[in-house]
């Protein structure tokens, strides 16, 4: 069943693999932009988690502490950033930048002397037989754990923001940040957690890169994942469910540029690489197309900062 | 506890001591990151920032100072006038890989003629290169409403697969032995982009950065265009009763901004680094976005802005050659400039006040 020298059902079991990083990295982005936060440095505490994940599990040979010290490293570098817009309230759009510069160089500072060091194999979570099993295997059985991990962060996210008082807080936090302190709510507290939420998820997307994806250490690894994510929680309107579908959009469209890179398209693989960013731009076209910000969904505070005068 | 309490006008003091003092923290904090690395900290400082000017091999080095900070006086500027009023252009790194590739082709194109209109001919499509790239989030922006952070950004990969493809086929030297990479400009004097001054470094792009800094600040203080630029920054809704037209505004700011990062881009591949090769860019792009807010979004500042980064490249490649310092610890470096940057500049609109004071204001 092959179309072209690609077969489909490698094509769907890649995708939901290829678009861990950007779907886990965006699901972070879209509960801090949420509450009203808008942080541009999802690359660089990307390229961070994708460095704290793989030193860690390098040296603990534990993939799953790998993942975890990912975490650790993206919301510590967001801690940054939370300090610099709700303490010493600094324009969000200029601090994110910086936090990415920061964080690439950072990353690729820290990263000496672990290029061509090989780290643990991140293993599968389900018994290799039913991986076996034709079509439905690959694409429902086959995967590392992250990737099922990263399909529950979709459903514990989307209930969260939507069915439990936490999600209405942040929700309010984003909507109206005056409205959210009259009624008693620390609101530079409540967006430096979910700043540091943003910064764990960004972390271990980061470290799927670093770990599963390529997998070794390279400066600048993650290759403008970030940025893609970003513009996922645009296209997704803010809603969980479609970071996910537009997360595997990308990633499909990744996999299938590879594939047909592998099976020697007529199409020049630089022009083929070009087709994600590309990707991105035309969806941000039709997502925005003759919208407001408000029609498209997107919190009315965010990217304003908080002060308390009373 | 101590809290913010916001000024009832922006500290004058505060609007200019916010570079120096971000520059000092960042020396102590940078030090000590240095001293972590087991380098010694003043050493690694003096050779960054004392060396370039006054060590031995100052002769040379402070030469180097103008051709880094050109380019990034240059982007830095063009950015600066979008920032101002409320435009993201974050993609100059790509514009300006457009601006050497359009103004490279014209002139490989025509190799090896030797006419005196040939290096003016790169020079205009070298900025309009960088131009029409800008030109894509711009329009993208006023027809469709689209997010020109994001747009510009995607468009710097996408110039980086053009600059691979360009090094490795369409300018690729015919005589390079298969080797990827153009023509080396060096070997074409029509097309060179030679210093004018070796001593100090100058080359037409020093001279075309100078001379913008000066025309940015006559354009923002004494023509109505910087006005509409400021005005739209510092209050959209006046802006909009004034009669500024948004359109017009993104399309000219980031018009200016795409033609001077092609402009530096163009300079830059036609002199110091001579050819196009798939890595000629160095991140100018970027670091431009630290020179415009270093130099307070003030054409002025910007060009003090452009030198003092300049010192860091400069510096840097000291301390990594004398004193082993990787590369990587001076982007380190000079991120944590913009973060000290952008946490010190609270004082301008806010001061601290401490809690025991606060209530004597509030009892009187």
């Amino acid at each position: 069943m092959d179309l072209g020298g690609i077969n489909p059902v490698i094509l769907i079991a890649g995708l939901m693999a290829t678009s861990v990083p950007i779907l886990l990295a965006a699901l972070g982005e879209a509960v801090v932009e949420r509450s009203g936060v808008l942080n541009l440095g999802v690359e660089g505490m990307m390229v961070v988690g994708a460095l704290g994940g793989f030193v860690v599990a390098v040296h603990t040979g534990s993939p799953f502490l790998g993942f975890a010290g990912g975490a650790v490293a993206g919301a510590a570098l967001s801690l940054i950033f939370a300090a610099l817009t709700q303490v010493f309230l600094a324009n969000q759009v200029a601090t994110g930048l910086a936090l990415t510069l920061f964080g690439l160089g950072l990353s690729s500072l820290g990263g000496q002397g672990y290029n061509g060091i090989k780290p643990p194999h991140t293993t599968g979570l389900l018994p290799d037989a039913l991986a076996q099993i034709p079509v439905a295997g690959p694409i429902l059985f086959g995967h590392d754990w992250v990737v099922y991990f990263s399909i529950l962060m979709t459903a514990a996210t989307w209930y969260v923001l939507k069915f439990t008082r936490i999600g209405l807080i942040i929700r309010a936090v984003g909507e109206s940040h005056d409205a959210a302190h009259a009624l008693g709510y620390k609101v530079n507290r409540i967006r430096l957690l979910c700043i540091m939420f943003g910064g764990a998820m960004a972390g271990i997307g980061g470290a799927y890169v670093s770990l599963v994806r390529v997998p070794q250490w390279v400066d600048g690894i993650t290759a403008g994942a970030g940025w893609i994510a970003l513009a996922i929680v645009v296209f997704a309107s803010w809603k969980p469910w479609r970071v996910l579908a537009g997360a595997w959009l990308f990633g499909g469209i990744s996999v299938l540029q590879l594939n047909l890179q592998a099976a020697g398209s007529a199409i020049p693989v630089e022009y083929l690489s070009m087709a994600p960013y590309l990707l991105t731009i035309v969806v941000l076209v039709i997502m925005s197309s003759g919208r407001s910000k408000a029609a498209m969904g997107a919190p009315a505070s965010l990217g304003q900062n908080f002060h308390a005068s009373r | 506890m101590i809290r913010l309490e916001k000024r009832p006008s922006p500290s004058r003091f505060w609007l200019y001591a916010t570079p120096p003092v971000a520059v000092v923290l960042t020396m102590i904090v940078g030090g000590i990151l240095f001293a972590a690395m087991g380098k010694n900290p003043v050493a690694v400082i003096r050779t960054i920032f004392w060396d370039p000017l006054f060590g031995e091999f100052a002769w040379y080095l402070r030469g180097q100072l103008l051709v880094k900070a050109g380019p990034l006086i240059l982007i830095a500027i063009g950015l600066a006038l979008g920032f101002r009023a409320g435009i993201w252009n974050i993609g100059a790194e790509g514009q300006y890989i457009m601006g050497a590739i359009c103004g490279a082709a014209v002139g490989l194109a025509v190799f090896p003629t030797e006419n005196r209109l040939i290096f003016p001919a790169m020079v205009i499509a070298g900025a309009f290169g960088g131009w029409l790239w800008a030109m894509i989030p711009a329009i993208l922006k006023t027809r469709f409403n689209t997010n020109e952070i994001l747009v510009s950004l995607m468009l710097v990969y996408v110039a980086q697969t053009i600059l691979a493809k360009a090094s490795t086929s369409f300018l690729k030297n015919p005589e390079g032995m298969g080797f990827p990479g153009s023509r080396n400009f060096s070997t074409y004097p029509a097309a060179k982009n030679g210093y004018l001054v070796e001593s100090l470094g100058l080359h037409w792009g020093g001279v075309a950065a100078l001379v913008t800094g000066v025309l940015a600040y006559i354009l923002l203080t004494r023509h109505i265009a910087g006005f509409q630029i400021r005005l739209a920054g510092q209050a959209p809704r006046a802006a909009r009763f004034h009669g500024v037209n948004p359109t017009r505004l993104v399309v000219m700011c980031m018009g200016i901004s795409g033609a001077l990062a092609g402009l530096a881009g163009l300079f830059e591949v036609t002199g110091p680094a001579g050819q196009i090769t798939i890595d000629f860019n160095t991140g100018y792009g970027f670091t431009a976005i630290i020179v415009a807010f270093l130099g307070r979004l003030n054409p002025l500042g910007i060009v003090l802005a452009g030198f003092l980064m300049a010192l860091t490249y400069v510096g840097g490649e000291m301390a990594a050659t004398n004193l082993g310092l990787p590369s990587a610890a001076i982007q380190v470096f000079q991120g944590m400039l913009l973060f000290f940057l952008l946490g010190v500049d609270v004082l301008t609109n806010y001061r601290f006040r401490l809690p025991a004071a606060a209530a004597t204001v509030g009892a009187k």
